[in-house]
């Protein structure tokens, strides 16, 4: 009895000992932990120019403009977190679930000019999964624009009624 | 010869006197996992096939996903139980650290390659559902990096239990290296919401309402149900047949000590 006491608090001081540690250890390399750098947060700790980092935000409704260079796509946009913007150039093709309003997540360099020039483009969709009629219905009541951004509460839409709606 | 204390001889046979908890007996064990294990494989069976063909051939398409999405009920059941499959891990380590339950080091040997196999097709499916929606197979957010180190985590305790002579030592080792693996559970859990990932955060939450629609919902959980009862009545026809397996080996040693 009294050694499976003794093992019980050896165990929750390892326990405690290694999980305090461990968020230490967390917070301290939280910064490192990020996959991205938001547009807002670039002015304090943007990297020099001509270095590799990524940029994460979402597409500014409107500021999307595609042409073909070369025979290659160019793609003009902005990419916004609500605080700060940065326009983004990239050559090549967009992933599928690029658009407007979309979050994304660019790899590239700063130029000295403040655009930003991506090597690679990675969609980041958000957590919200509906039918194309739950989308047509909140669309059409105006509830939502896609472009605009993130689609409105959940529990707004996720128990909707679209057989009418829909069509 | 009753079995309460053959299950404990592999090294050291029967220490008489031991108080084992009720459940902890193995003949009771015996006996009561061979009533429970039709019934799970059955609920297992049925559940995990009507979540997947539901979720798979019935449920609508995603507005902006298509039919990518269907992906999401193999993938976000597999992930659940990975991470659940090792927070059980972690309390047999713990019961058998304090307690020396001999069952629960069993359990523990028998629960990490059923755990390494749900994280291993979570990984899977993720990086085929990443590739035509994010853009890559692959990259080292935290989300996913965290998920990499669980399936170590869950290889590691395959290998360390296995590699001691005497296997009471492999298999403290190894519930050492499920607890202090077991950190990285909430790193899983939180990744998403302490930094800055490509993976999306949680669509569902145990406060406020789930971030998709209703019939994509109930799929999805029925699926989850149905991965949760497969993956215990694995690991209890496991546990069963290693239970066995001591019970042989233990008569047949004692046979030959008898003999010789």
């Amino acid at each position: 009895m009294t050694r499976k006491r003794r093992r019980l608090w050896i165990v929750v001081a390892c326990a405690l000992g290694l999980g305090s540690a461990s968020a230490l250890a967390l917070s301290a390399v939280s910064d490192n932990l990020v996959f991205f750098i938001a547009p807002g947060d670039l002015a304090a700790k943007a990297p020099p120019p001509g270095r590799d980092f990524r940029l994460g935000g979402m597409v500014a409704q409107g500021s999307l403009h595609q042409s073909t260079q070369d025979g290659r796509p160019l793609s003009l946009f902005t990419v916004t977190d609500g605080r700060a913007s940065v326009v983004v150039r990239y050559r090549g093709i967009l992933p599928d679930l690029f658009r407007e309003g979309q979050s994304i997540v660019a790899l590239g360099t700063l130029t000295k000019s403040g655009q930003f020039r991506a090597s690679e483009v990675l969609a980041k969709h958000d957590a919200t999964y509906m039918p194309k009629d739950v989308e047509q219905a909140l669309r059409k009541s105006g509830r939502w624009n896609p472009a605009a951004g993130p689609a409105p509460a959940a529990a707004s839409w996720d128990t909707m009624n679209v057989s009418k709606a829909g069509g | 010869m009753d079995g309460s204390h053959i299950l404990t001889n592999a090294p050291r046979p029967g220490r008489p006197g031991r108080s084992l908890h009720r459940f902890a007996n193995p003949g009771r064990f015996l006996r009561l996992a061979a009533r429970v294990q039709p019934w799970l494989n059955a609920l297992a069976l049925i559940l995990t096939a009507t979540g997947l063909i539901w979720g798979l051939f019935f449920a609508p398409a995603d507005w902006q996903q298509g039919d990518a999405v269907r992906i999401m009920y193999i993938h976000v059941p597999a992930a659940w139980l990975a991470s659940a499959g090792y927070a059980g891990l972690a309390a047999c380590a713990l019961v058998s650290l304090i307690w020396r339950h001999p069952l629960a080091d069993l359990a523990a040997m028998e629960i990490s390659p059923v755990g390494a196999g749900f994280t291993a097709l979570c990984l899977a499916t993720g990086s085929l559902w990443g590739k035509p929606m994010w853009g890559a197979w692959w990259v080292w957010d935290a989300r996913l990096t965290s998920v990499l180190v669980l399936f170590f985590l869950y290889l590691g305790h395959i290998v360390l239990v296995r590699a001691f002579d005497d296997p009471v030592r492999g298999q403290r080792a190894g519930a050492i290296l499920v607890l202090v693996g077991a950190i990285d559970l909430p790193i899983i859990k939180f990744s998403v919401v302490w930094w800055n990932t490509l993976h999306q955060p949680d669509t569902i939450t145990l406060l406020g309402a789930p971030s998709l629609y209703i019939t994509m919902l109930w799929p999805l959980l029925i699926a989850a149900l149905g991965y949760s009862a497969t993956f215990a009545a694995i690991v209890l026809a496991r546990t069963r047949a290693a239970v066995m397996e001591r019970r042989i080996r233990a008569l047949l040693a004692a046979r030959a000590e008898a003999l010789s």
